[in-house]
């Protein structure tokens, strides 16, 4: 029995008499290939020289890093959280492979195959998933990308962000930081200096990008962060759907995850973007998990674009994102579809911003919470129009739900317009799971699970709705796994 | 009355039934028998613990049965339905019709009724039946009640009427069929038309094999609905059982010559 496995068994066995519900916990014990603890120019350099990247990356991440320093902390969300010691974090981890760069997915470290395998994500060509694409992300780096072939045929381009700084740095050059500059906010800075790998998606002009494309990012290592860039691009009449899964093992320590993810439509360009966040979130008293400090963005910089954020965050420890969109071009339309679920000791506070500089722009909003526990639960929006947005549009509905009487939900809803065509609505509400209703549905013969199950689905329908089948269905189930021991 | 009682089989005994909510004692040593095929209704004044009675037979777990015992037989199986879970009495075929029915937003109520049927039907190894076939079963039933089909997609019980929503119970029991219906106050709130429809429909689902429970502080739903036993509660317990007439009596005297 491999050494992998016997972990991987103390694991499980741990998770079964624990009744801990979170199937993810498990560690790959696998050789690393791990710099030294800290951050300064010299670390850049490092991570930098081991991508093998060129001089305007570097130049890139160095000013971004020099912006960081002289930046502090945002301290207006409404959780509080440790200090972060950023000098006792390693900022490149990556799993060492027999192979330095494998060429293709044969070449991958089984052991790796193993684990993406074990969370479901099936990556070998023989097992993939039929009708979606996927990019592996493992602590510092990609390890591998499917169909990417087949991808090619049409003209798209999926690879690691690694990939597309060296083979595609004219793109790169051209988006990288336009939609989120390097020194957009604290967390966005740093990861600007030290991204390790993510996704790159082009679709050029015209192409409906045949598959559903997405990545799934684990984070394995200990004492490390994750910090993964990922970039979309869709040009003139092009569409993509993306989606975007993460898991990481059950740790004492908090660990650090800070992403940036950029999106950019041209004209009548459409990207969907769907994630599914299940991070680890803790003990029950709050020990361990991920600190999930995100930024996301996207541009509709052409006419008639569309961008739409559908999330669903059931992990962390603390999550603070606000998937956004700015509509240029004219009659351009954002969405915002969130599920937030928050349980244990977890604290999360997400929301969006609509900014509408276009013309007969619209947005829409809908976002759901769910708290139980000790939890917090904030969503926080702004929703601001500029005196350009002529005929601008913007719903926003806010619904929080409370499961029992020790959890917390707020809603911090930001309106700015400055255009006085703009109509702007929004509806909030607040409800509770009771054992009212719990009893109803039980006495007609539906088990705790199906009548959590029917209550969640309703309260999160208008969201599940945007999201693709299969990844409904997990949403659903992790939801329900997550509640099970909260309601009754 | 009915045929004698050595013909009919045992369905429900209740036996010393002492139980409460949070540590308030309710029922005080309750007694009631009902066998298959029988109407019994239950009458009281405020607060003598018949909505309590209903929740303790449905299995509601804020609610405590402190002593005594309460026996079910259906098809030569008898459980004890003390400490069985709410879902688990329903599979085996208890029923309550609420007296305030609960609003599930988001659930349209044909997927609600089509989870809770085939849940039963997995308990009793039938085939679960699937959307299309379910939907014309649901309609059918909802022609009992002359309801309209917009119930089919309305989320449960959400913005539905007083009368909507105790309609939508005795759909519920007539889509589930159950053995045992215990309906708590289905009258109150009712229009004569609604209850009419109401009373007409509980009246279709009565057979042989079947008993029903009616809860009501009036009379008015018997003369529709015509109860084999009329039992008082006061005060926790069964303090007299009489047939119909008995409710004739209350309607004229009221309670206060029964509880001395």
């Amino acid at each position: 029995m491999s050494d992998v496995k016997q972990q991987q068994e103390v694991q499980d066995s741990k998770l079964a008499a624990g009744g801990e519900d979170y199937r993810y916990g498990f560690v790959t014990d696998i050789e690393t290939d791990t710099i030294a603890k800290g951050l300064n120019e010299e670390i850049i350099h490092i991570i930098s020289k081991k991508k093998n990247e060129p001089q305007w990356m570097l130049d890139w991440r160095l000013k971004a890093y020099r912006h960081w320093q002289k930046m502090t902390e945002p301290q207006w969300p409404n959780f509080e959280f440790g200090p972060i010691d950023y000098q006792a974090l390693s900022y490149y981890s990556a799993p060492k492979q027999k192979k330095d760069n494998p060429k293709n997915l044969q070449e991958v470290d089984a052991e790796l195959i193993k684990t993406f395998e074990r969370l479901g994500i099936p990556i070998t060509e023989q097992k993939r998933l039929t009708g979606v694409a996927v990019d592996a992300v493992f602590d510092s780096i990609s390890v591998g990308t499917t169909h990417q072939a087949e991808l090619a045929k049409v003209g798209v381009i999926f690879c690691s962000m690694s990939e597309a700084i060296a083979h595609h740095p004219e793109l790169v050059q051209k988006y990288l930081g336009s939609v989120v500059p390097a020194a957009d906010n604290f967390f966005a800075a740093l990861n600007s200096a030290v991204f390790s790998d993510g996704s790159f998606c082009y679709i050029p002009k015209g192409v409906r990008c045949p598959l559903e494309l997405s990545t799934y990012f684990r984070i394995n290592a200990a004492d490390t962060g994750q910090f993964e860039r990922t970039l979309i691009v869709c040009e003139d009449d092009a569409y993509v759907s993306y989606l975007e899964g993460c898991t990481a093992p059950m740790r004492d320590t908090n660990q650090l995850h800070a992403a940036v993810v950029e999106l950019v439509t041209l004209n009548n360009a459409e990207i969907k973007y769907s994630t599914v966040q299940n991070w680890y979130s803790g003990d029950k008293e709050g020990k361990g998990g991920i600190y999930n400090f995100v930024t996301k963005r996207g541009k509709c910089l052409g006419v008639n674009s569309k961008i739409s954020w559908t999330q669903v965050e059931a992990g962390s420890a603390i999550t603070w994102k606000y998937p956004s969109v700015i509509m240029q071009g004219d009659n351009s339309i954002g969405k915002f579809y969130s599920v937030a679920l928050t349980n244990g000791r977890m604290a999360a506070d997400t929301g969006t911003k609509m900014i509408h500089i276009g013309k007969n722009t619209k947005s829409t909003i809908v976002s759901k919470g769910i708290s139980s526990d000790y939890s917090h639960n904030s969503y926080r929006g702004l929703v601001k129009v500029m005196p350009s947005a002529t005929g601008a549009r913007n719903f926003s509905q806010c619904d929080s739900m409370l499961v029992g009487n020790n959890c917390s939900a707020n809603t911090f809803p930001y309106i700015e317009v400055k255009n006085n065509t703009a109509v702007v609505e929004h509806e909030a509400s607040t409800s509770k799971i009771n054992a009212e209703q719990m009893f109803y549905l039980r006495s007609r013969g539906l088990d705790l699970e199906e009548s959590i199950s029917l209550i969640i689905n309703g309260f999160c329908k208008d969201v599940f709705k945007e999201l693709p089948l299969e990844f409904s269905v997990e949403a659903i189930k992790l939801l329900e796994m997550k509640l099970e021991g909260s309601v009754g | 009355m009915l045929g004698p009682y050595m013909e009919r089989i045992k369905m429900l005994e209740i036996k010393d039934l002492r139980a409460g909510i949070e540590g308030k004692e309710i029922l005080k040593g309750l007694n009631l028998s009902v066998n298959a095929g029988e109407v019994h209704a239950i009458m009281g004044p405020n607060g003598s613990g018949k909505s309590t009675l209903s929740k303790i037979i449905a299995g509601h777990p804020q609610y405590q049965v402190t002593g005594g015992s309460i026996d079910y037989e259906v098809n030569f199986k008898k459980l004890s339905l003390v400490g069985m879970e709410p879902d688990d009495r329903a599979k085996e075929g208890v029923f309550l019709a609420f007296q305030y029915p609960v609003e599930i937003p988001g659930v349209p109520t044909s997927v609600f009724l089509r989870a809770a049927f085939n849940a039963v039907c997995r308990h009793q190894g039938a085939e679960e039946m699937d959307p299309i076939d379910f939907d014309k079963y649901l309609r059918s039933k909802m022609a009992l009640f002359h309801m309209d089909d917009k119930y089919i997609d309305r989320p449960v019980n959400v913005d539905f009427s007083g009368g909507e929503k105790k309609r939508n119970e005795i759909l519920q029991m007539a889509v589930l069929n159950p053995r045992l219906a215990i309906l708590d106050e289905t009258d109150s709130g009712l229009d004569i038309d609604s209850m009419k429809i109401v009373a007409e429909g509980v009246n279709k689902l009565k057979s042989k094999n079947n008993a029903i429970i009616l809860i009501t502080h009036y009379q008015r739903l018997l003369n529709y609905i015509q109860p084999d036993f009329v039992h008082i509660l006061y005060d926790g317990k069964i303090i007299k059982t009489e047939g119909k007439e008995l409710a004739l009596q209350v309607e004229d005297k009221g309670y206060d010559w029964l509880i001395k």
